[in-house]
């Protein structure tokens, strides 16, 4: 076995062994350092695979910020594993839930087998600035073929944060309107009014 | 190199199968949006290992449009989440039933 498949089976082992881990977890906290895990060992994948650029993103933009922002939230919201998260699926339900994963699964394999893939291309990882995956090849492709996307994911950001503030903010009683008295209708119109 | 894509292209379809997995039977919200996360990351990995089979870096693009995305995705969603929690205290994915008729 060559050095590129011990780090693939370990990488891969340790992708998998994350995500498995994530979703059996009751702890959302440990769910989240579960999925850190997985996270860093697909960066790993990617690396290999020549994605430089697009690894160093993943550990920064996934690992580093959107997961310390459900770490925030969970904290926000002061979950500590012990809520009550209802009655579980019946085993039916259950098993047919894993009986269609599995199906998708069994389907996605046999795609994967049927295409004809062409041979990877040798040296993946090289020190050339100009190289597969590096930070200046994929800009030019980014700031020159795929401007128009690039830019347009800059108004889907902007609508994002907008849209996240207005949705988690908080009602707070002096915005109510001053004619009515602040009652659970009033309460209702200044939403709909917020909404709208 | 000596891993074929079609081992990374399996190790993607296993992830989006636990992805799956998780959004099926998870009853944490905060889980299942993680598996969501989960998802995209598989589809992610497709695409690189599409880009090094072809030799093209179109797919890092891609890709990074695809963490944009999902970015915006987990700000307005927890951002929901905050707000649902603060009406009706619970994180259970049942009763996360607003747009239900």
């Amino acid at each position: 076995m060559t050095l590129d498949a011990v780090i693939f089976v370990v990488s891969a082992v340790v992708a998998i062994f994350g995500a498995a881990m994530m979703i059996a977890q009751r702890n959302p906290v440990a769910s989240v350092l579960y999925l850190i895990l997985s996270l860093v060992a697909q960066a790993v994948i990617y690396v290999q695979l020549g994605a430089l650029f697009v690894g160093v993103m993943l550990v920064i933009v996934y690992a580093g910020a959107i997961m310390v922002l459900f770490l925030f939230v969970i904290m926000l919201l002061n979950l500590r594993g012990g809520e009550d998260l209802g009655k579980p699926s019946g085993r039916v339900s259950r098993f047919t839930k894993y009986a269609v994963t599995l199906l998708l699964f069994i389907e996605l394999v046999f795609v994967i087998r049927g295409v004809a893939l062409p041979p990877p291309v040798a040296d993946a990882v090289s020190s050339q600035p100009d190289a597969f995956g590096s930070v200046r090849a994929v800009s030019m492709l980014l700031f020159t073929r795929y401007l128009y996307p690039f830019q347009l994911t800059g108004v889907l950001m902007l609508i994002a944060v907008v849209g996240a503030v207005v949705i988690a903010r908080k009602e707070r009683p002096e915005e109510l309107p001053e004619e009515t008295s602040p009652d659970t209708a009033s309460t209702e119109q200044s939403k709909e009014g917020t909404q709208a | 190199m000596s891993v074929p894509i079609s081992a990374y292209l399996t190790l993607a379809a296993v992830l989006f199968g636990l992805g799956t997995v998780g959004v099926l039977i998870s009853r944490n919200v905060i889980v299942l949006f993680m598996s969501i996360e989960l998802m995209l990351n598989a589809a992610n990995m497709a695409l690189i290992a599409f880009s090094r089979a072809l030799n093209l870096m179109d797919g890092h693009v891609m890709v990074f449009l695809v963490m944009t995305v999902a970015a915006a995705e987990a700000a307005v969603g927890l951002g929901m989440i905050i707000t649902i929690h603060r009406n009706r205290e619970t994180i259970n994915i049942d009763r996360f039933d607003l747009m239900k008729w």
